[in-house]
């Protein structure tokens, strides 16, 4: 049976039940730290509905934190979400043929982690399916759910939980569960080492800057290794 | 900051973040992209998730630490050999905690 949209929809939510082990540790530390850096409780909770971009949401609440002014806040956004416009060059060609609509929400829901899974379906030769960007809508959707709730958890919990559990680390862990059955040659093995080693040699550049310069060394690398006979 | 202040922030944060996920998605629907940018954008995802789990593993209080001491190290290596042989983000994340948990508390009671 060819997959409907229906089947690619939940084939979306399913690819992102495994990552929300990890995800939604993440969510809940960001609660805690957010009620502790003093947010008011909805205003954390709404952070992570428009923001909806983890990383910048913990440097964010650090930075309010801080007394930050709000230029030097939104600069940061800007830096640490930098990375998200090579997964908005990089899905652009399969979301091409569809309607506005879709590209608003699809981007809306352009996260880490619906990236990920996202881009390793519609670079699946063994799926077939006209219907690829309902995939998509499942990832985020599920993930924005489980960002939601996760943050509620941490919100209410706040200090409960103990910092001595390192639960941040499982986010970590998640993006090691997706990129290493990804590497099947070298070319994808030499970005990711290439862009690994230059992340720890760039340790000094503000607002993790050092994070594109790694990307796109990385790139170069994997396209630098291609077509050796 | 006030709570209307903080809001606003927030949804700036909000607007910059979107605008960055959307831009090349609605731009690059009129440009054909450059068939070396498009390979290249096959790498996007081990490049750009390298590039953040390496310090985490490698420079986990800020300083480079390759040293038995430094637990996330092991856990993360683990979870590699982990995640290549399963394929599998569960047993990935399972393998790596239970590890990182371990040596801490190995490392804690000496």
């Amino acid at each position: 049976m060819p997959p409907s949209p229906r089947s690619e929809l939940f084939a979306g939510i399913k690819a992102e039940l495994p990552i929300a082990l990890g995800v939604i540790p993440f969510g809940m530390i960001y609660g805690v730290l957010a009620v502790a850096a003093g947010l008011p409780p909805l205003l954390a909770q709404a952070m992570s509905a428009i923001v909806f971009a983890g990383s910048a949401q913990f440097i964010g609440v650090q930075l309010f934190a801080a007394a930050t002014p709000a230029g030097i806040i939104w600069l940061t956004t800007f830096i640490v979400n930098l990375r998200h416009l090579l997964y908005s060059a990089s899905l652009a060609p399969y979301l091409r043929a569809l309607p506005p609509r879709w590209k608003w929400l699809l981007a809306y829901l352009l996260t880490d982690e619906a990236y990920v899974t996202a881009i390793l379906h519609y670079n699946d030769p063994r799926a077939v399916s006209p219907h690829k960007h309902w995939f998509f809508l499942g990832a985020g959707l599920a993930l924005w759910g489980f960002w939601q709730a996760s943050t509620a958890v941490g919100i209410f919990l706040g200090a409960q939980v103990p910092s001595s559990w390192a639960l941040d680390f499982t986010l970590a862990l998640t993006f090691i569960g997706l990129v290493v059955p990804a590497l099947t040659s070298w070319p994808p093995i030499a970005a990711a080492v290439t862009a690994g080693v230059v992340a720890l040699l760039t340790p000094d550049l503000p607002y993790k800057s050092g994070l594109m310069l790694a990307a796109i060394a990385g790139i170069a690398a994997g396209l630098l290794t291609e077509r050796r006979p | 900051m006030s709570p209307l202040s903080l809001s606003l922030t927030i949804l700036v944060m909000g607007l910059i973040t979107y605008s960055i996920r959307l831009s090349l998605i609605l731009l690059l629907d009129r440009l054909d992209i450059p068939p070396l940018v498009q390979r290249g954008l096959k790498y996007v995802p081990p490049a750009v998730l390298s590039a953040i789990i390496f310090p985490e593993l490698f420079r986990p209080q800020g300083a480079l630490d390759v040293s038995w001491g430094n637990a996330r190290l092991l856990a993360g290596v683990v979870a590699t050999l982990v995640a290549w042989r399963t394929r599998n983000v569960l047993w990935t994340i399972a393998a790596g905690m239970a590890v990182f948990w371990l040596l801490s508390a190995l490392l804690a009671s000496h």
